[in-house]
């Protein structure tokens, strides 16, 4: 029961996006405490012991002391990280110019940072990001640590704008557990390259609960054996996250915003540069099966890899949320108090802060065609609340050649808009003060600051729209014994019933021809029984 | 009645027909398990045994067609009207008063006229049609190399090569019926096993 009770506490925690980051709640925390050695495969291959180092050598009150002494020698290293998503939360598309990124959009979950900075940037990759005067070109605003931790004792909370805790502290509040300030000069000391629980402590907490956002990516992955992923099997392969996204110059590879739906072509041999290597055929090639299985590398043609051999997501009781409804949020119990409710699973059902849930694992995917070029909502766009809202629209067609028939996890849910304006809305949710969402319970206080903050127009009209996200399914790669068979999807009622613009036989045929031949066949067969009956008949009657 | 016996059919040509009706048989079976009328083998494992049995039948043909040529039989196709009205006459009125079959088969005509009609349509319409269609299918992920990409459509592709498949089964039911139509029901099998014809 241990996932029951990440997710529970992890429920605890008040802040939304990306809270947990921090934090590996109490008992995700152990569990990466208990693995003191790093997930690595062995021991840093690296030529420099950073203990030695006179640099680092000093006690660290804050954060930024480590930068500034991470860069006396790594000089070029915030730069770098200046320029990528970890850091900027923006991401241009390149091919519409649309400008989309955590620090854009407002997605399915927690909706957006904006308002809400103090919670939400203990997942950013710096400090101080508390509000939209933080200074983007401060390089020791830079976090080396939460991703070059290797003692798993590094932690940010949500409330410090992405400052690691410098104090002890009760965290949860109220919940009788404290948290003592991390051990700087140590974690400096014993800095290597990302491991599965660096990456792991934001991205497989997302939306304020482990497995919540992605189901794909959760706690399970720290540990994982080969049937929940055939490359990170601990036993096995243990692949870290970096080992598919190889980074160079800090710039992580692999982004949904610029996703590689269609790689084609052989396998990526070393020096090769190329945009996209944590594409399955980067190793793989886009003929990965045998030869002799000529129609299975013929499918690359039209699908992705991760269509058969992801056959569910959230293969684990973790699992991962369906659907979020913010309507519900505000509600009180019966005492009029505040409350919150668990699913049969423990998994987070209901908050009076943050509305209902639905939870699954498990998960089938839902499939679609996709180029990789998603147009987001973006905060302040027009939306139309007498449809569901996309809060990406996928691209993709059948007849693109750079499209492929994907899993995708759709998100559903209800978020708040302006019903004058017809935009969605930026509410202020975390914090201690008046106006936040989770203190005082007031949704039109909570627009109403959250939309200062992002300088839009608020009517002061709100009402709650249906809205969609739809994300491709990429992790937890099964093994080969457990990828879909060829009958999931061609049959009549299979996995892809509902994909368009592509014959697949078992699943299509033309009922006119279908009536037409069957009747050509049995007329012909009546015709000859009809004669044979005749011979019979009359050599008796001359016999 | 006396009865004469002529030699038909050659050992190859024994060979050829008899693999050949299995492979088509099979395919037939395993052909409609694709399109989805039924479940036997499985869809994937249908495919397997369709496409093993496409290329079994792609290597029979190489020879046949060899064969054909150097002996000169791919003459016993040619369309005559010799005889003809007097086939037509023998399968829907005669057969059935016990009237001699007006056809007697020679090494050098061993196929009524029907039936080389029938054959010619086999070997010149449903055959090609089939494995024009079969082959296309099969190296559907070439089209874009092959520049047909953009012109063919799978779906055409599959819509040919099922009514392709109709057409042969019809045709298959048909042949089967007729095998007994000879100077005795079974005297057309024999021949094909054996390659003696019993004649009149």
């Amino acid at each position: 029961m241990l996932s029951g009770k990440i997710i529970l506490l992890s429920a605890l925690v008040s802040c939304a996006m990306l809270t947990t980051m921090s934090t590996f709640s109490a008992p995700a925390q152990s569990d990466a405490m208990s693995a003191a050695t790093p997930l690595t495969r062995q021991k840093s291959a690296s030529t420099a012991d950073h203990s030695k180092f006179k640099e680092l050598d000093q006690a660290f009150k804050t954060g930024p002391e480590v930068t500034v002494a991470c860069l006396i020698c790594h000089t070029e290293a915030a730069k770098q990280v200046q320029h990528t998503k970890h850091w900027t939360w923006e991401s241009v598309d390149p091919k519409t110019g649309q400008k989309r990124g955590k620090k854009n959009i407002i997605n399915n979950y927690c909706t957006s940072p904006v308002s809400n900075e103090k919670d939400c940037m203990a997942c950013h990759a710096g400090y101080g990001w508390q509000d939209s005067s933080f200074d983007f070109t401060i390089e020791k605003n830079v976090d080396c640590l939460v991703c070059h931790d290797t003692t798993a004792t590094y932690r940010k909370l949500p409330g410090d704008a992405g400052h690691p805790i410098y104090e002890r502290r009760e965290f949860p509040p109220k919940s009788g557990k404290f948290v003592d300030p991390a051990d700087l000069k140590k974690i400096a000391q014993n800095i290597g390259k990302p491991s599965r629980s660096n990456c792991g402590s934001c991205h497989f907490f997302g939306a304020g609960a482990n497995g919540a956002k992605h189901g794909d990516l959760d706690s399970s992955l720290q540990h994982p054996n080969k049937y929940l992923d055939v490359h990170m099997d601990e036993k096995g392969l243990n692949f870290d996250c970096t080992t598919c996204h190889a980074t160079s110059s800090h710039e992580v590879s692999g982004s949904r915003y610029n996703m590689a739906a269609a790689t084609k072509g052989p396998a990526h041999i070393r020096g090769n540069p190329d945009s996209s290597p944590a594409a399955c055929q980067s190793c793989h090639g886009n003929k990965p099966h045998p030869q002799h299985m000529t129609k299975l590398n013929q499918h690359t043609a039209k699908i992705a890899c991760q269509t058969c051999h992801i056959p569910e997501y959230a293969r684990n009781d973790i699992g991962t949320e369906l659907s979020w409804d913010w309507s519900k949020a505000t509600r009180m119990g019966e005492d009029g108090k505040p409350f919150v409710r668990k699913d049969s699973a423990g998994r987070r059902a209901f908050d009076s802060k943050k509305g209902e849930w639905v939870w699954d694992s498990y998960v089938i995917p839902e499939y679609r065609w996709l180029n990789g070029v998603s147009t987001y909502t973006v905060i302040g766009d027009k939306i139309d609340p007498g449809k569901t809202v996309q809060i990406n629209e996928v691209g993709g067609s059948p007849n693109d050649p750079d499209s492929r028939i994907w899993p995708t996890k759709v998100h559903r849910g209800k978020q708040p808009y302006d019903t004058v304006n017809n935009t969605l809305t930026v509410q202020h949710t975390a914090g201690e003060d008046d106006t936040a969402l989770w203190h005082n319970y007031d949704w039109q206080k909570a627009i109403r600051a959250g939309m200062k903050a992002a300088n839009l127009p608020y009517s002061g009209n709100f009402d709650f729209v249906s809205t969609e996200l739809t994300w491709p399914v990429t992790h937890m790669v099964a093994p080969k014994e457990d990828a879909l068979s060829c009958a999931q999807c061609h049959s009549k009622n299979g996995r892809l019933k509902d994909i368009q613009g592509v014959y697949m036989p078992s699943r299509d045929a033309n009922k006119l021809l279908d009536t037409a031949g069957w009747a050509l066949a049995l007329l012909t067969l009546i015709g000859v029984l009809i004669h044979a009956g005749i011979r019979i008949l009359t050599s008796k009657k001359a016999g | 009645m006396a009865t004469n016996k002529i030699y038909v059919f050659k050992r190859f040509e024994r060979f050829w027909h008899w693999s050949q009706a299995m492979l088509i048989i099979f395919m037939l079976i395993t052909g409609f398990e694709v399109h989805g009328s039924y479940q036997l083998f499985g869809f994937g494992r249908a495919v397997e045994l369709h496409t093993l049995s496409a290329w079994t039948l792609i290597g029979l043909w190489v020879f046949a067609i060899f064969w054909h040529f150097t002996t000169g039989e791919w003459k016993q196709y040619i369309p005559t009207t010799e005889k003809m009205m007097a086939m037509i006459q023998f399968y829907s009125v005669g057969i059935f008063k016990g009237a001699p079959h007006p056809f007697r088969p020679t090494t050098l005509k061993k196929h009524n006229p029907l039936q080389r009609l029938a054959y010619l349509g086999v070997l010149l319409l449903i055959g090609p049609l089939l494995w024009l269609t079969g082959w296309f299918y099969l190296f559907y992920a070439e089209w874009q190399a092959w520049g047909v990409g953009s012109f063919l459509s799978l779906e055409w592709v599959a819509l040919f090569h099922t009514a392709g498949a109709f057409m042969m089964l019809s045709f298959l039911i048909a042949h089967v019926y007729l095998t007994t139509t000879g100077h005795t029901p079974t005297s057309h099998i024999k021949a094909m096993l054996t390659g003696w014809e019993e004649v009149d």
